[in-house]
């Protein structure tokens, strides 16, 4: 049972992953609207900012998990 | 900080690393080896000593001669200031901008603590909790009782989703309250989240350059993480700053 923390670290890593997945999601929906329509882009660069921030958050959470799970359990 | 001293004693027990990527994360007193207690001035009190202080110089110093033609530093200021008033203006709208200077503050706070972090040997303080939690609380905090000063009970009707089908309105409700009391633990996490995380990667291809075989990618590696550490060292301050902007729209204006 010594090394199971570092195996569920690790899957908890796993979250990371999935979560670039959706930051890429957001930034290529933007890229693929921006382009239809170049005038609207500039104004919608906050929003993107913080649906990246959103998305990104929750990657960070399971960072986070797999961080107690290495150091603090 | 019960983590970084693990992450110590980790770091004699390993096998590879000859020292540990948390490390860097250590709380340590300036003077001295001893405890770390509440007043005693630790490698985190010179570090945010010195982005006060910087901020200070940009801001105070770079702005006093007040040219016409602004020398560089003031115009890197006034950049700064145009950028973040804008910001404030586009989100959270005319009457937001009584509060700009609150938010002015803690986007120049971050910036500067960040980019003070990139500098090698020195100590991120975003990277800690203890420094971000207080800040998103503040945020929190002030944004839940500006709603209520400004708005009454009427504040509650953040919740209330007057849009939605009037079935599916109480379950809205329900996530939309997790949701707010969410927004401060999320606030705090993903500041330190990404700074800690980065600089973290950093010093785990810092630890391969000991070995000669991938030195050379492992050099390119960090070099290459270094660049985007600087991207995310600006953008998680523009990220903080502007989700602020949101929660005090939110408060200003809390019907959906």
């Amino acid at each position: 049972m010594e090394g199971i923390q570092f195996l569920g670290a690790g899957i908890a890593g796993l979250g990371t992953g999935i979560a670039a997945l959706g930051v890429g999601n957001v930034a290529a929906n933007f890229l693929a609207g921006a382009l239809r329509n170049p005038s609207a882009a500039g104004s919608q660069t906050a929003t993107l900012f913080i649906g990246i921030a959103f998305a990104e958050a929750l990657g960070i959470f399971s960072f986070l998990i797999a961080l107690l799970l290495m150091f603090a359990v | 900080m019960a983590t970084e001293t693990h992450g110590a004693e980790h770091a004699t027990e390993g096998t590879g690393l000859v020292f540990h990527p948390m490390d860097q994360f250590i709380v340590k007193p300036l003077f001295g080896h001893g405890d770390v207690g509440l007043f005693t001035i630790t490698n985190v009190t010179l570090w945010l000593f010195l982005a006060i202080v910087a901020i200070v110089l940009l801001m105070v110093v770079g702005t006093s001669r007040r040219a016409i033609v602004p020398s560089r530093s003031q115009s890197v200021a006034e950049l700064a200031y145009g950028f973040v008033y804008k910001m404030v203006e586009d989100v959270t709208g005319k009457d937001g901008l009584k509060y700009f200077p609150y938010i002015m503050t803690l986007f120049m706070f971050i910036v500067f603590a960040n980019f003070l972090g990139l500098i090698p040997m020195s100590f991120t303080t975003t990277s800690h909790f203890a420094v971000t939690v207080p800040l998103a609380l503040a945020v929190f905090i002030g944004v839940t009782v500006l709603g209520f000063v400004k708005n009454g009970p009427g504040f509650l009707g953040l919740f209330w989703v007057s849009s939605a089908p009037l079935a599916l309105r109480p379950i809205l409700a329900i996530i939309e309250v997790i949701s707010y009391f969410v927004r401060p633990m999320s606030h705090s996490i993903r500041l330190a989240g990404n700074v800690m995380a980065g600089h973290a990667v950093i010093k785990v291809f810092a630890g391969f350059a000991a070995l000669a075989a991938v030195s050379p990618i492992s050099i390119l590696a960090i070099t290459a993480m270094y660049g985007l550490e600087v991207l995310v060292a600006f953008i998680q301050a523009y990220v903080f700053t502007i989700l602020t902007c949101v929660y005090l729209k939110d408060a200003l204006h809390p019907s959906h």
